[in-house]
C-alpha cells in the first residue's frame, strides 16, 4: 500500500468518526465547502485542512477533541477568522475547529456586571446586549463588528480604548475550556482572583495552543455618560509624537489616543468622510469620557497641552455623530487600504513611545528602499504601530518586497526596545521575528508552558513559538540575504 | 549581583538542594511554611535599584530587591503611582516580593490587580537560566504571558529578578465618604449599584455597620459624585490613615488571635452565613468582592461557603492558638485535579529539580 492510500484511508476513518459525533452539515470535507476556512485575515497563507468541524455544543467540541487526540490529529481552533497573523491558518494534516455555531449569550448579570457567553459571540454583540443596563464590554478591536470573543481571548485583543480600559486580559474574569486531555477546566471564576497560579493570565493570548475556549465570562463596565474627541493637527509627525508624551506627562490618560499620518488620512478620507485635516502631516485623535463636568474639564486640559505641544489646529467633536465619524475613519483604515491597493500587509509592532519619531523616519527610508507605500496608523497612547504596507500579491516581486519590508519594521521594533506584536498575535506571520525577539532559552521555556497544557503538541502546532531548527534556518537565510522571510507552509 | 544569584541557584540545582526565596521577609507568614525548616535562604535584597523609569512612558522597571517604599516615593515625585496600591506588611517590603505574593490593595476592584500591571519580568528558573519575558511596552502579545503568570506564584517557578510595571498618574482629586448605620446586605446592595454607574469609586470598606467609600478622579467628577451620594466626608489626613491601615491590616479588625480568612467571591453575593451564620466579625472590601472573616470555624465550612458563593477561601493568617494545634488546613483552597496537573507540569518545566519554595503554594509544588 503506498502512503497516499494510507493517508486517504486514515482521513476517511477520521471523517466517519467525526460524522458520527456531529449533526449533518457540521463536518465539512470537500474543497468547496472548506474554501471559506482556508485562511484567516492573513490571506497570504492559504491551506485546506483534512476536515472542518463546527460543533454546536461543548459536548460536541469535547468529543471532537477526544477523537483527534486518539488519532493524533492536530486541531486548529478558529473564531470568526478575522485574525491578522495566521493564528487560524489550517494545518494540512489537521482538523479546523470553528466555534462559529457556539454563539449564544448565556447570561447577562447587570448587578454583578458580567456577561457569560459562548466563544462564537461577536465582540460588539456583548456590548449591544448589555446596553439596556447602561453597561458595555470595553475592549474594542477595529474588527469588533465581526470578531468573536473566543478569538479575542486567544489573541488578547486590544482596541482603540485600551490605554484607559485595558486589554482582553484585564476584562475577562473566567474562561471555561476543553484541554487536549479531554477535560473541561475552569480558569478564573466569578471572583476577582482564584487559588493557585494565575493560569487565566497565560491562557489569554495563547493563540489557541493551550486549550479550546467553550465559555467566557467578561466584565461589563458602566457606559460613560458622555465622550468627546479632539482632532489635533500637526505639521510634523515627530511633533505629534512629542505631544503624546506631553499629554501623558501631564497626568492625562485619554480614553482613546490615536495617531494617523498624512498618507493614512488621505487614504481613509474618501472612504469614510471622517472630516480629517488632510493638510496636516499627522493628526491625533484624543478622547475624554465620563460625566459632562469631567469631560469638560479634561477636554480643556488636553487642549491646553496639545496647543503648547505645537498643534496647528484643534477640533473638538460637537456631537456624538461627529465623534463617531472621527473614529469611523480610524476604524476603517484597514478596509480603506484594501480599497486603494490590491493588497495590504498590516504590521503590529509596539515601541516605547519616545522612539516614535525615529521609527517613522526609518519607515520613510524603507518606503524608498523597497519602493512601496506605507501609510501609518498608530495606537499612540500605548506605542502600538500599524504600518500598512501596500502591495500587489499577484506580482511575486511586490509580495517578496512587502514581506521583507514588514520583517525590517518588526526587527527594528525589537531593536528600539519593543515587541513584534502588540495585539495581533504571532501566529505564523511573525514566527521568524520571534527568533529575533527571544533567545533560545526563553523559547524553550515557552515550549515548556505549551507542554504543561498540551504534552503531545496537538493544539495549533507550529504557531507562535519557533523551534530551534526554524530559528537556525532563519538566521542562515538572513546571512545569505534571502529576500523571502516566509518559506512554504510545509515547513510548519 | 544577578550573577551571584544565578550561581547560588545553579549550585542548588546541581547539588539537589532547596532554596527559600526571600526579600524583606514581610510576608513570611503568607502561604504554607516551606517544607524543610532549615532550607537555605536566597536573599534578593542585594539585587536592587530602579533600572529604567520614564514617566511619559508610564512604565517603571526595577530589580527585585528594590524597596517598595523607595519605588513609591520615586513614582510619587513624578505624580505617578502603582495602580493597585499593594500592601507592604512591613518596612522592608520589596517589589519582587510584592509581585510574587500577588496581593493588591484597596484600589484593586476599580484599577486592577498587581498582575494586571505587570508588563515584563526577568526570571531565574530552576536550572539557573536567566530569562526575560514580556517587555517594557504596554501592549505585547509575543509568546505566552509568562510575566503575568509569575504574579502571585509565590516563587515556585523561580526568582523574579526584575519586573516592569505599568504605572498610572495619581488622581487629581480624592474624597472619602462615611455612611453610618448601614447593615452588610444594604452595603452590598449600594456598592454593586454604584459600581454599575459611572461614578469615580476607587475603594470601599464596610465593617461594624459603617461604610467607607473613596472617590478618585477629576475634581468635577468628585464634586458631582459627592452631591449624588451624600455621606459624611473625612478630612484628608484621616482618610489617608484609614485606607493605609486597611491596606496594611493595622486596623483594629485585624488585631487579635482568631484565624483570618480571606473570602474572594463575586461582589453581588449576599452576606456569607454558612453553618447557620458566620460569626459577626466580617470586613468587606473591593465593592463586596473581598470579605475578611475572623473565624475559628473548620476550614471545610468556610471553604464550602466560599465555593457555594462562586469563590474561594484562603486561610490568610493562622491564629496563634490555632498554630499551636496539630494538623493544619492548607492555606489555599484545593485545586481541581485537572488544574493541579497543569500546576505540577508547569512546576516541572520551570523548576525540574524542585529548588524553589517547595510546598509554599501547595504541597508537592
Amino acid at each position: 500500500m503506498d502512503t497516499m492510500t494510507a493517508d486517504a484511508i486514515a482521513r476517511e476513518a477520521l471523517l466517519s468518526r467525526l460524522r458520527a459525533l456531529l449533526p449533518a452539515g457540521s463536518v465539512l470535507h470537500t474543497d468547496e465547502a472548506q474554501r471559506p476556512y482556508e485562511c484567516d485575515g492573513l490571506t497570504l497563507f492559504r491551506q485546506l485542512p483534512l476536515a472542518t468541524v463546527l460543533p454546536s455544543t461543548e459536548a460536541e467540541l469535547l468529543a471532537v477533541v477526544q477523537v483527534c487526540r486518539e488519532s493524533k490529529v492536530p486541531i486548529v481552533p478558529r473564531g470568526a477568522g478575522t485574525g491578522l497573523s495566521g493564528g487560524a491558518t489550517p494545518h494540512a494534516q489537521g482538523v479546523l475547529l470553528s466555534t462559529a455555531k457556539m454563539s449564544a449569550i448565556l447570561a447577562i448579570d447587570p448587578v454583578a456586571r458580567t456577561a457569560r457567553v459562548q466563544p462564537g459571540v461577536r465582540n460588539l454583540a456583548i456590548s449591544e446586549a448589555a446596553a439596556k443596563h447602561g453597561l458595555y464590554y470595553a475592549p474594542d478591536p477595529s474588527s469588533q463588528i465581526a470578531c468573536s470573543i473566543g478569538g479575542n481571548v486567544a489573541e488578547n485583543s486590544g482596541g482603540v480604548h485600551c490605554l484607559k480600559y485595558g486589554l482582553t486580559v484585564h476584562n475577562v474574569l473566567r474562561v471555561r475550556a476543553v484541554t487536549i486531555d479531554g477535560e473541561v477546566v475552569e480558569f478564573g471564576g466569578g471572583a476577582l482572583d482564584s487559588p493557585g497560579l494565575d493560569l487565566l493570565a497565560v491562557l489569554i493570548g495563547s493563540e489557541g495552543m493551550l486549550a479550546i475556549t467553550t465559555e467566557v465570562t467578561v466584565k461589563l463596565i458602566p457606559r460613560p455618560q458622555l465622550a468627546r474627541c479632539i482632532m489635533a493637527s500637526f505639521g510634523d509627525v515627530g511633533v505629534a509624537g512629542d505631544a503624546v508624551a506631553a499629554l501623558i506627562a501631564a497626568g492625562i490618560i485619554p480614553a482613546g489616543l490615536e495617531m494617523m499620518d498624512q498618507p493614512a488620512t488621505r487614504m481613509v478620507e474618501p472612504f469614510a468622510n471622517a472630516g480629517y485635516d488632510l493638510d496636516a502631516a499627522a493628526i491625533l485623535l484624543c478622547e475624554a469620557d465620563g460625566t459632562p463636568e469631567e469631560v469638560e474639564e479634561e477636554i480643556a486640559h488636553m487642549s491646553e497641552v496639545l496647543r503648547a505641544a505645537g498643534a496647528t489646529g484643534l477640533r473638538v467633536s460637537a456631537s456624538e455623530s461627529e465623534r463617531l465619524r472621527f473614529w469611523a475613519g480610524r476604524k476603517n483604515a484597514f478596509p480603506a487600504a484594501g480599497r486603494v491597493s490590491p493588497d495590504y500587509y498590516c504590521m503590529d509592532g509596539t515601541i516605547p513611545r519616545r522612539r516614535l519619531g525615529e521609527m517613522l523616519r526609518a519607515i520613510q527610508q524603507m518606503e524608498a528602499k523597497y519602493d512601496m507605500r506605507c501609510p501609518n496608523v498608530f495606537h499612540a497612547g500605548d506605542g502600538n504601530l500599524h504600518p500598512l504596507i501596500l502591495f500587489d500579491a499577484n506580482d511575486p516581486s511586490s509580495l517578496a518586497r512587502a514581506e521583507a519590508f514588514g520583517a525590517d519594521i518588526l526587527e527594528l521594533c525589537v531593536r528600539l526596545g519593543g515587541t513584534v506584536t502588540g495585539e495581533h498575535g504571532v501566529g505564523i506571520e511573525k514566527i521568524n521575528q520571534m527568533c529575533v525577539q527571544f533567545p533560545a532559552d526563553e523559547r524553550e521555556q515557552f515550549f515548556g508552558v505549551k507542554r504543561a497544557f498540551d504534552p503531545h503538541g496537538l493544539l495549533n502546532p507550529g504557531k507562535c513559538i519557533p523551534t530551534l531548527h526554524r530559528c537556525a534556518e532563519y538566521g542562515r537565510m538572513k546571512v545569505h540575504g534571502g529576500a523571502l522571510p516566509h518559506p512554504g507552509l510545509d515547513r510548519f | 549581583m544577578a550573577d551571584a544569584l544565578m550561581e547560588q541557584v545553579r549550585a542548588a540545582f546541581e547539588g539537589g538542594q532547596r532554596l527559600h526565596i526571600r526579600g524583606g521577609g514581610t510576608k513570611d507568614w503568607y502561604g504554607e511554611a516551606p517544607t524543610g525548616g532549615t532550607t537555605p535562604v536566597l536573599d534578593t535584597r542585594g539585587h536592587a535599584g530602579i533600572v529604567a523609569y520614564d514617566p511619559s512612558e508610564l512604565v517603571v522597571t526595577a530589580r527585585c530587591g528594590t524597596p517598595l517604599a523607595e519605588l513609591e516615593v520615586t513614582l510619587a515625585a513624578n505624580g505617578q503611582m502603582l495602580a493597585c496600591e499593594p500592601p507592604h506588611f512591613g518596612p522592608g517590603a520589596t517589589i519582587g516580593g510584592c509581585v510574587a505574593a500577588g496581593l493588591s490593595g484597596p484600589r484593586r476592584a476599580s484599577a486592577g490587580s498587581i498582575r494586571d500591571f505587570v508588563l515584563g519580568a526577568k526570571l531565574l528558573n530552576g536550572r539557573g537560566q536567566h530569562l526575560a519575558f514580556g517587555g517594557q511596552v504596554i501592549k505585547n502579545v509575543a509568546g505566552y504571558d509568562v510575566s503575568r503568570l509569575l504574579a502571585g506564584s509565590l516563587g515556585i517557578l523561580g526568582v523574579i529578578t526584575e519586573v516592569s510595571l505599568k504605572v498610572v498618574p495619581m488622581p487629581v482629586a480624592e474624597a472619602t465618604l462615611r455612611f453610618d448605620g448601614i447593615a452588610q446586605h444594604e452595603a452590598l446592595e449600594r456598592l454593586n449599584r454604584w459600581a454599575g454607574q459611572p461614578l469615580p469609586v476607587s475603594a470601599s470598606a464596610w465593617a461594624d455597620d459603617t461604610l467607607h467609600l473613596r472617590l478618585s478622579g477629576a475634581a468635577a467628577a468628585i464634586r458631582a459624585a459627592r452631591h449624588a451620594l451624600g455621606g459624611d466626608p473625612l478630612d484628608a489626613a484621616d482618610a489617608a490613615a484609614f485606607w493605609r491601615e486597611l491596606r496594611e491590616q493595622s486596623a483594629p479588625f485585624f488585631a487579635g488571635d482568631q484565624p483570618l480568612w480571606r473570602m474572594s467571591v463575586p461582589s453581588a453575593v449576599p452576606p456569607l452565613e454558612p453553618d447557620g451564620g458566620l460569626p459577626a466579625a466580617q470586613l468587606l472590601e473591593w465593592g463586596g468582592a473581598l470579605r475578611w472573616v475572623r473565624s475559628a470555624q473548620p476550614a471545610d465550612v468556610l471553604r464550602a461557603a466560599a465555593r457555594e458563593a462562586g469563590g474561594h477561601a484562603t486561610l490568610f493568617r493562622r491564629g496563634r492558638s490555632a498554630a499551636a494545634q496539630g494538623a493544619q488546613p492548607g492555606c489555599f483552597a484545593p485545586l481541581e485535579p485537572a488544574l493541579l496537573r497543569i500546576h505540577q507540569r508547569l512546576k516541572a518545566e520551570f523548576d525540574p529539580a524542585g529548588v524553589f519554595n517547595h510546598g509554599r503554594l501547595y504541597p508537592g509544588l
